[in-house]
């Protein structure tokens, strides 16, 4: 176990150098080059030769590639060009907004799709299993900002029954101690911020768990039916075991392990959903730092230590998953 | 093929994909599944001899295709991505409109703010440049094709040729390719999407066909090296070296094309991710600027967010061709893959 352990985290870490190798190259061949990016096309040869050396760029590549690894691995990411803020903190901001966007929308999609999916395999060719069939594959098949401007529409439009976009109505008084709205409120007793943050997450969460539920829903569909198929169940039920014990102890526990991959592997890529979602609901998270830091003029500081968070996250949630495994399956382990 | 602890999640499934799609197993052609293969075919060409009235044993991929045709979700996608098809081929007679032609007299006399609706030579209105808008979406339904099949296709053809050398050759090749996969896989689809155009200098068409191609070669990669890593092992792989079959003809002719199967399911499906990953990046301002161009993701993605509070039938249009596209590409994909799965094989 430790071993293997071990050796995924080597892996992993090669694959975070690679890329940081990769995102070093593409900064060094910017469009322009990066003093055009920084500067604008207009800087004259002057103040070009003096960033030339501010920035290091007059050293072997080698040696700006070292520099540029030991500033990443301190967490310096330089300023963003658009507001010249530090990196670190501009994406600091923005991370709790994401964090408890995808918490929700997971918990959404776990607590929905696992039970719905489970239903839909237990009644097989019926009602709800072709209702969840067809609800899975529209899921898939459509896309999510669609979807929220759809929902927008409709649930802020017709019926007012949610915020438009932002995460909390203006005139809300709530400290900020973590920068996670809802537990903030918790925190400072503040609890109509929390309603008003809560509030503010339901028609978003729902947007992005769109794609995790319906995945969700398919795999525990599946796996369940797999495993209602195993001679296992048959005996179980031969020997006259309650339908409880039958459920959780023989079907669920077998069934889950697809279920436990999909979920972790949903769960990192939660950030493609969320830089749609974000746009649509003027969220003000990761997404939307990402949108604008394109589209206003690309904001390489920031871009860069955005993608090598994501992979980061990626990666370890990757990694997470493949051991949770061994929890799950005690086959596993021996291995 | 490694243990299951260190690649279980191999092939691995990119958001909104069912990684059932992508699993490292080998489809259709699973050794004991040959073996059975081998059984059935023995025993009819033994009928065969007896009563010469049989015509013969069914191919892999005739008797898939048989399962096929008598699944009727499967063929319910077909006829979407047919008519689909047929639509964009005669585009030209179907539209009643030039698709970049500027009726002007339509948007002369209105406000800055409000768009056409429908006339009676304008059954869906137009778009706030005065073009009629269903001869844009009936034209649109060519530009999604294109841009769908063009970056299936490419995306198909580099992780063809990655996995099939990782595949074939094994040992360091396939340490650095799968490593280099690795590295792509790092990244969630529609992010390593926006890093690869906001690479470019200018976005265009083909940065975003490329992005999107890009995104799914490390899919392809995994799952053919995973077929073919199957294959090796086969016994008719083992049948060809014992005979003394040359390396070069093994992996061609007797590893690729029956490792090729669940790659070509996996087109299929990638197809509607697509034309789903075009549309959102048109969505985020990053797609195809060339504003004369009717695609149903740029039309979605850039009027139909803008528009959407005046007139949203210029999001609900192309929105409904694309999901019914996408649809139509995934039941088909799906079909076919229940074809090929040899559990399904009486």
């Amino acid at each position: 176990m430790l071993r293997v352990i071990v050796r995924r985290l080597l892996q992993l870490v090669v694959t975070l150098i690679a890329l940081s190798a990769l995102i070093f190259i593409w900064l060094r061949n910017l469009p322009g080059g990066p003093v055009e990016a920084l500067l604008g096309e207009r800087a004259t040869p002057a103040s070009r030769a003096l960033l030339i050396k501010a920035l290091g760029y007059d050293q072997p590549v080698l040696v700006q590639y070292a520099k540029f690894m030991q500033r990443v691995l301190t967490g310096d990411f330089g300023n963003s060009i658009r507001t010249g803020d530090p990196v670190t903190e501009v994406i600091g901001r923005a991370f709790p907004a994401t964090i408890e966007l995808a918490a929700v929308a997971m918990i959404i999609a776990v607590g929905l799709g696992v039970p719905l999916g489970y239903l839909a395999a237990r009644h097989r060719g019926r009602l709800l299993d072709n209702l969840s069939i067809a609800g899975t594959l529209l899921g898939i098949s459509i896309p999510i900002f669609f979807l929220g401007y759809l929902l927008k529409d409709v649930f802020t439009q017709n019926i007012h029954w949610f915020p438009p976009s932002g995460r909390i109505s203006t005139g809300v008084d709530n400290t900020d101690v973590t920068g996670f709205f809802v537990l903030d409120g918790l925190l400072t007793r503040e609890f109509d911020a929390t309603g008003d943050a809560l509030w503010h997450l339901i028609l978003p969460a729902f947007t992005l768990a769109t794609i995790p539920l319906a995945v969700i829903v398919r795999i525990t569909r599946a796996s369940v039916l797999d495993v209602l198929n195993e001679d296992y169940v048959r005996t179980a039920e031969a020997k006259g075991l309650r339908h409880k014990t039958i459920r959780g102890r023989h079907i669920l526990r077998n069934a889950l392990l697809p279920v436990v991959t999909t979920i972790g592997l949903q769960t990192g890529a939660l950030l493609s959903g969320a830089v749609l979602t974000e746009k649509v609901y003027n969220w003000g998270g990761l997404g939307t730092l990402i949108t604008d830091s394109i589209s206003g003029g690309r904001d390489y500081p920031v871009l860069q230590a955005l993608i090598l968070l994501a992979a980061l996250v990626f990666v370890v949630v990757n990694l997470l998953v493949d051991l949770s495994y061994a929890f799950i399956d005690p086959r596993v382990r021996v291995r | 093929m490694s243990d299951p602890i260190t690649r279980p999640t191999v092939g691995a499934q990119r958001d909104g994909v069912d990684p059932a799609a992508v699993e490292e197993k080998p489809e259709g052609v699973t050794p004991s599944a040959i073996g059975r293969l081998g059984e059935r075919k023995r025993a009819r060409l033994d009928a065969l001899a007896q009563a010469s009235a049989d015509k013969g044993g069914v191919s892999l991929i005739r008797d898939a295709f048989r399962r096929l045709r008598r699944n009727p979700v499967a063929i319910f996608g077909a006829a979407i991505v047919a008519l689909f098809v047929l639509v964009a081929i005669f585009a030209p007679l179907l539209a009643p409109h030039d698709p970049a032609q500027r009726f002007d007299e339509l948007t002369k006399n209105l406000t800055v703010d409000s768009i056409p609706g429908a006339s009676s030579d304008f059954p869906l209105g137009s778009d706030p440049l005065g073009r009629d808008f269903l001869s844009r979406m009936i034209y649109g339904s060519r530009q999604t094709l294109f841009v769908g099949v063009v970056a299936t296709l490419i995306g198909l053809a580099l992780g063809v040729l990655i996995g099939a050398l990782s595949g074939a050759f094994g040992g360091w090749i396939d340490n650095i390719l799968m490593r280099f996969t690795d590295v792509m896989l790092a990244l969630p689809a529609l992010l390593l999407a926006i890093s690869l155009v906001a690479m470019a200098s200018r976005s265009s068409q083909w940065t975003v066909i490329l992005a999107v191609a890009i995104v799914n070669v490390p899919i392809f990669a995994r799952l053919l090296r995973g077929s073919m890593l199957a294959q090796r092992e086969s016994d008719h792989v083992l049948a060809a070296r014992a005979l003394g079959v040359k390396q070069h003809s093994i992996v061609l002719r007797h590893m690729l094309p029956n490792a090729m199967t669940a790659v070509i399911v996996q087109a299929t499906l990638t197809l509607s991710t697509a034309i789903l990953e075009a549309a959102s990046l048109s969505f985020l301002g990053l797609g195809d600027p060339d504003i004369n161009r009717a695609e149903w993701g740029l039309m979605l993605g850039v009027d139909g967010q803008r528009y959407f509070e005046v007139r949203p039938e210029l999001a609900y249009y192309p929105a409904i061709a694309i999901i019914v596209v996408a649809l139509g590409f995934t039941l088909l994909g799906e079909g076919m893959r229940e074809a090929i799965d040899p559990k399904n094989r009486r």
